[in-house]
């Protein structure tokens, strides 16, 4: 076990190595410049600038000197918000889309887990065609319009939660949490139910039920259990689909979080926050998948590793 | 039984999302045009409100479209930086409530001597939110900073070479910068020496690169300097808090410091990011924003509000005909090919219909109700109109300019920006010139701004849709534009009389008014009506939703955008 987490942790240090390169090389081909207001300087006054902030020098030269910064856990000075770090940049956007991604993971799949059971355990009846209905709209309609959706109605139509901004605390947080929280519950009431049925239809099951067992220890002890597996499988790219719902909603709800960061440091060619906020997400997901990997053992013994055999 | 039920209930999920996707306007983008000058929302006026008592609580709660990059003076090079810079520190000058420049920390008219080379200001007794006197040697520090290359400003050496004397040696790495033109003659007073004779120095003055600085503090703070609202010293208005650098919120407060404190009557002003413009409006009609800047579609279903204010601005838009690419030249070197487009679009329907956000048609390059002569008369009703709309005169230059270069058909390229109104706008002009000049095809080609910067830069379009805002209150900041191999010319334009003229208003005829704006309007004839090296298009102008009881708020046309120094809250409760 030891043996195979530390080789997984290796294989992220790659993946994250292999992801700054690309990225770093990528950006350069974005078209533009860093400097705003690039269009009203002459020759002379472009280059005084742009030795200021280093992009003067060959790519390879910023590309080594970025990374030997990067291996410090320095991601640089942005260009935009002058002379600050990209670290303090994070540091201060991160706990508002921490707090809407925790909220929208933890309420999103809590529920479609729900969902879920409630539909498999009531199968071809009213509680799974309502909860089926729920999850296609919850998977077909993208997070902005929910989000646009529950603005208009709860909070500028029926005042009952703030519009947006992040100034009331916790109640600020509820509508954003929920639009964002509509994919990871469509999605785990969709694979609860399908891995339920089946779970339910299987042999041990059948013996539960003739040892006598009553359905409700049937449905939790027993069958939820490996019904969970394959949810966990789909965790991360939950995750990562969390992270892209919320570049948007942060925006629609002028949340200042991360995502808002990212989108507007790719408007003004802000090299160093792209950067840094990629690597964030990207180092993000690592994690995540990782942690996921982990839990299946958790769950299911079977896959239980050891002794290095991977 | 069972299907038609699952049937049932596929149809409505879809109609259903259809009619949700519908909704989702919320994507709507900023019109980012405006980041060409990087300012947004300079204004020439607000429509006049009538007074009333102001009440006993004066919070004010506002949005910015972006965050704050810098609030350093030197370094400060967008709409929001120079926007925070005029309301929490001060220059020699400041624009009053009727955008006149007039002494602010200087205590009062500059004596200007008579080659106008020479200016010298007395400074007021003013204070720094530390307590500390505003001398002239906190001006010096401030200039110097600002020029010298270490420090890497793009602004100091865009405002000054040229101007001050000395700034572009000293920009360049070749001359120290204690030679700077700006001398502290002693505690209160200060000479500034210029290259030449600069008619509309003063109102620089006001300008956000020109504010002072104190020595020790910005030492003392060292890199950490203007990097939150502690590690900042304020001498305007309002000083900044809560700001921490980079957040999506910052609050004004009134500076007791502040030597005209009695006349400012906010007390408070909140201030939170909003970039999207449908949830500003969202936020205004919820009672959470007491202003709110409405753009792209959302102007057109709020122009008939009843608090929608118009505010007109100074930024100008316009076709840049490119004459030579990839070193030949292209059919817009033709003049006719290039007059008979300028005049083949309505510019009436496409600023009321299509734009609908009170923009105005423009057939001009300066813009109205921004640059006055000494009787304050619009430069505007002096040069008077240029390349009007008349399809009929149209066709003729064209077929003239078809046969002049041997051909039935053209096929150009009009490249504009990526925003929806952006796109609408360009297929407007497609729809216009296809109709009105037989044989032209358009192609539309449709990019994000600093994609059109760098095809711009590289001289690779047929016609661009581009646009200025100033940064000086004088014809000058568009007319330089456009003078042979100047940086922002690139489309190969060049008239010697025009040149000339661009040059004669900076030497003989700076210290004659009269015959400097005569010059600029016979340069601003050349540039459209006989060589049609531009087209012009729209003077732009904003909506605004404001509350009634929101009064006083002094917009701009050049610099900030904002002064809230006259502002105050009259009838909300």
């Amino acid at each position: 076990m030891v043996k195979y987490v530390g080789k997984r942790i290796i294989y992220m240090f790659i993946t994250m190595f292999l992801i700054a390169t690309a990225t770093f090389f990528l950006m350069q081909t974005l078209p533009g410049s860093p400097i705003s207001s690039y269009n009203k300087l002459n020759d002379n006054q472009k280059a005084i600038v742009e030795k200021k902030y280093g992009i003067d020098k060959p790519k390879p030269v910023q590309y080594a000197i970025y990374m030997k910064n990067l291996a410090k856990g320095d991601l640089g000075t942005s260009f935009a918000f002058k002379g600050k770090s990209v670290n303090d940049l994070l540091a201060s956007r991160i706990k508002p889309s921490f707090i809407l991604g925790a909220q929208a993971m933890v309420f999103g799949t809590i529920i479609g887990i729900l969902l879920g059971m409630i539909a498999a355990l009531k199968q071809n009846t009213f509680w799974d065609y309502g909860s089926t209905f729920f999850a296609i709209l919850g998977i077909s309609i993208p997070s902005f319009v929910f989000a646009t959706l529950l603005q208009y109605f709860v909070a500028s139509q029926w005042h009952l939660l703030p519009v947006g901004l992040w100034n009331d605390g916790w109640k600020s947080s509820i509508l954003p949490s929920i639009a964002l929280a509509m994919g990871p519950l469509a999605l785990s009431a969709r694979f609860i139910r399908t891995e339920m049925i089946e779970v339910m239809g299987s042999d041990y099951i059948t013996l539960a039920k003739a040892k006598g067992a009553n359905g409700f220890e049937i449905a939790f002890k027993h069958a939820f259990r490996n019904a969970l597996i394959p949810l966990i499988t789909v965790l991360g790219p939950v995750a990562a689909g969390l992270v892209t719902g919320s570049l948007v909603v942060e925006q629609i709800f002028a949340i200042p979080g991360i995502g808002e960061q990212f989108v507007s440091s790719i408007m003004v060619n802000d090299f160093a926050t792209i950067m840094g906020t990629t690597l964030f997400f990207s180092a993000f997901l690592i994690v995540v998948i990782f942690i996921v990997d982990i839990l299946y053992g958790v769950i299911d013994p079977r896959i239980r590793l050891s002794g290095g055999k991977a | 039984m069972k299907n038609t039920k699952w049937l049932l209930l596929m149809a409505m999920t879809l109609v259903l999302s259809i009619f949700l996707a519908a909704c989702g306007g919320s994507d709507d983008k900023k019109e980012d045009t405006t980041k060409e000058d990087g300012k947004d929302g300079n204004a020439t006026e607000t429509p006049k409100k009538e007074d009333g008592e102001p009440d006993a609580e004066q919070i004010l709660n506002l949005a910015e479209s972006a965050a704050i990059p810098s609030v350093d003076s030197a370094i400060v090079e967008d709409a929001v930086g120079f926007n925070v810079l005029n309301n929490v520190n001060e220059g020699l000058y400041r624009l009053d409530e009727e955008n006149a420049a007039i002494p602010a920390m200087a205590s009062e008219e500059a004596t200007e001597s008579d080659d106008g080379l020479t200016y010298t200001f007395k400074l007021r007794d003013a204070k720094w939110s530390d307590g500390s006197p505003v001398t002239a040697e906190d001006f010096v520090f401030a200039w110097q900073r600002a020029i010298d290359p270490a420090t890497g400003s793009p602004y100091g050496p865009f405002m000054m070479s040229g101007t001050v004397k000395n700034a572009t040696a000293i920009s360049e790495g070749k001359m120290d910068k204690k030679e700077l033109g700006i001398v502290a003659k002693d505690e209160k007073t200060l000479e500034v020496t210029l290259e030449r004779p600069v008619p509309y120095f003063l109102s620089l003055m006001s300008f956000g690169t020109f504010y002072p600085q104190k020595e020790a503090f910005v030492t003392e703070k060292g890199d950490a300097y203007a990097t939150n609202s502690d590690s900042l010293l304020y001498n305007g208005p309002f000083t900044l808090t809560d700001w921490d650098g980079t957040g999506g919120s910052w609050v004004y407060k009134k500076n007791d410091e502040y030597w005209d404190a009695e006349n400012v009557k906010l007390t408070q002003i909140n201030v939170n990011v909003v970039q999207d413009s449908a949830t500003a409006v969202k936020l205004y009609k919820d009672g959470k924003l007491d202003r709110a800047g409405v753009s792209g579609d959302l102007a057109m279903q709020y122009s008939t509000d009843e608090e929608a204010v118009l505010q007109p601005e100074t930024s100008v838009f316009y076709f840049k005909f490119n004459q030579e690419k990839g070193g030949k030249e292209t059919p817009l070197a033709n003049e006719n090919i290039r007059k008979a487009i300028a005049k083949s679009f309505q510019k009436e329907d496409l600023a009321d219909v299509v734009l609908a956000n009170g923009s105005l048609p423009a057939n001009f390059l300066v813009p109205k109700d921004f640059a006055y002569d000494e009787d304050g008369k619009d430069f505007r009703d002096i040069s008077g109109d240029h390349l009007e709309y008349d399809a009929e005169e149209a066709k003729d230059l064209w077929a003239t300019g078809l046969k002049e270069l041997g051909v039935d058909s053209l096929e150009l390229e009009i490249l504009g920006g990526d925003t929806d109104l952006s796109k609408k706008m360009d297929e407007y002009f497609q729809s216009q010139l296809e109709t009105n000049l037989e044989g032209l095809t358009i192609k539309l080609k449709e990019v994000p701004f600093a994609v059109r910067l760098e095809l711009d830069g590289n001289q690779d379009y047929d016609i661009q849709v581009s646009g200025w805002g100033p940064d000086f209150q004088d014809p000058i900041s568009f007319l330089d534009l456009f003078v042979t191999d100047g940086t922002n010319n690139l489309m190969s334009y060049s008239n010697k009389e025009y040149d000339q003229l661009i040059a004669d208003s900076k030497g003989d005829l700076a210290l004659k008014p009269a015959e400097r704006y005569e010059a600029f309007a016979k340069a601003e004839k050349i540039l459209l009506d006989e060589d049609a090296a531009i087209a012009p298009i729209y003077q732009r102008g904003l909506i605004f939703l404001e509350k009634p009881y929101f009064k006083g708020l002094v917009s701009h046309p050049f610099g900030a955008d904002y002064s809230f120094k006259w502002a105050y809250i009259s009838g909300k409760e």
